[in-house]
């Protein structure tokens, strides 16, 4: 059996893998990234939107090539088509841009290869080494040869998928409400918007989630949908939503599907038991760190792998990746997320359960509402004066 | 839909958009998803749970014959 040794075995080349290599290389420590595919960033599973900050955050200048449309603003419309627009000087850096997904995954990894990690394509991983209970390393199959890869951290960066926090004892299970799945279809001639990102919310049409139109610019647009998994029963499923969407709207009447990407999102307030163990932590997809209002994932996959390069480092100083030590990661995580990821939890779970006729009122009510600096936080503050219910157990946090 | 131990899970592999979302939503970490092949395992109870979520309808539970 061939087997090969490092500093941290990275499971995963997204961007939360990809980030996490490049940090923990660029500090020194002896980094292999393995991706389970034979390319970086394809099949899509993406709208494929992240806000400008993010970038600012990770301290990386976006290529231009990773970015396809640069957004002036995002339109909130509920079901009988009241609209809500932000525009850039109002939506700061929360509205970014539209990226292509499979150059800026690769642009991420490519970051870490300069760095100094080793690239390992066509390898995956099937389960941990042990020895006694301590966790040494991983098996792995790469290019169809079973290879151990022994090492003294596993960075688990595989997605929705995320087998190694399972495999390495922590719960990443979901519940039925926090799953969404979602489908999309990226369309050419599109009479849409090049220039906004638009949001429909309402029962009739995402229950549980919206209806995302992200242009890509030509007439290209991605148009999908997430629903709440509990809505998904008696073959009900987030596609014929869609269809029946484009089908009704003009602006894709002479739309043509040239892709379709299908993925879920997992919409939780992160993970409840922590997002490491001892010589293994999670980032990304995989740790559930994904928006649950926006379903937006990049930009927290991105600066925990950042995380996950700072903590590992000090664990390297130490010779230390116990579970005490990689605490700290966590701490990082909490402090930099938790709070925005419980709020928009609870949101979440408020905003299904609402009909078309209270969604209509509510982007009513922000369409006449003086806002300042536009997220979702402060989208939230205008709902809680005029619409209190909407926020009840939360309020806190506002 | 959630049936029989004797049931048999079925993946239409002309549906199957391989995005590793039945793989994530699994109670049972039961399924995996290797390039374009979905494969189960015997720690499947036939819950139901991927045939419900899968977005494009790609998974059933079909009874025995």
């Amino acid at each position: 059996m061939k087997t090969l040794k490092c500093e941290v075995l990275v499971v995963g080349a997204g961007p939360a893998g990809g980030m996490a290599a490049k940090s923990c290389a660029e500090r020194g420590i002896d980094t292999i990234l393995i991706e389970k595919k034979a390319e970086i960033g394809a099949p899509l599973r993406c709208a494929e939107g992240v806000s400008k900050k993010m970038f600012t955050e990770i301290g990386i200048e976006p290529r231009p090539e990773w970015i396809c449309a640069d957004m002036k603003g995002a339109i909130i419309k509920s079901p009988n088509g009241t609209a809500f627009q932000l525009d850039e000087s109002h939506a700061g850096a929360e509205v970014g841009y539209v990226l292509e997904r499979h150059l800026f995954d690769k642009g991420i990894s490519v970051l870490a290869a300069e760095a100094g990690a080793k690239l390992m394509m066509r390898t995956w991983m099937t389960g941990p080494i042990k020895e006694g209970d301590k966790i040494v390393g991983a098996h792995c199959i790469s290019m169809g040869e079973p290879l151990d890869i022994y090492c003294d951290c596993i960075v688990g960066a595989d997605g929705i998928e995320s087998q190694v926090g399972r495999w390495c004892g922590m719960d990443t299970n979901l519940k039925l409400n926090d799953i969404e799945p979602c489908i999309q279809y990226r369309m050419a001639n599109c009479k849409c918007s090049m220039e906004f990102c638009e949001f429909i919310l309402g029962r009739s049409i995402a229950p549980g989630g919206y209806l995302w139109i992200f242009p890509k610019g030509n007439g290209i647009a991605n148009v999908g949908i997430g629903i709440s998994a509990e809505f998904c029963k008696n073959g009900v499923r987030p596609k014929q939503f869609l269809d029946k969407f484009i089908a009704e709207d003009p602006r894709f009447k002479d739309a043509q599907i040239i892709e379709i990407d299908a993925g879920f999102d997992s919409t939780c307030p992160g993970l409840e038991s922590g997002y490491s163990v001892a010589n293994v932590l999670l980032v990304g997809d995989s740790a559930r760190l994904v928006d649950p209002i926006t379903g937006g994932g990049i930009g927290h996959a991105c600066v925990s792998g950042m995380y996950a390069g700072e903590v590992l480092a000090e664990c390297k100083k130490n010779n230390d990746y116990s579970a005490k030590a990689l605490k700290e990661y966590d701490k990082k995580i909490i402090k930099r997320m938790e709070d925005g990821l419980y709020r928009d939890w609870m949101a979440k779970e408020k905003l299904a359960e609402l009909d078309d006729d209270t969604i209509n009122e509510l982007v009513g009510i922000l369409a006449s509402a003086d806002i300042e600096h536009v997220n979702v936080q402060n989208l939230l503050i205008v709902l809680k004066e005029k619409y209190p219910k909407l926020v009840e157990g939360f309020e806190d946090l506002i | 839909m959630p049936s029989g131990q004797d049931d048999i899970m079925i993946v239409d592999t002309n549906k199957c958009m391989h995005c590793g979302g039945c793989v994530g939503c699994c109670p049972q970490n039961a399924i995996f998803l290797c390039d374009y092949i979905l494969t189960f395992n015997d720690d499947c109870n036939k819950c139901g749970r991927c045939t419900r979520l899968c977005p494009v309808g790609a998974l059933t539970l079909e009874a025995k014959a």
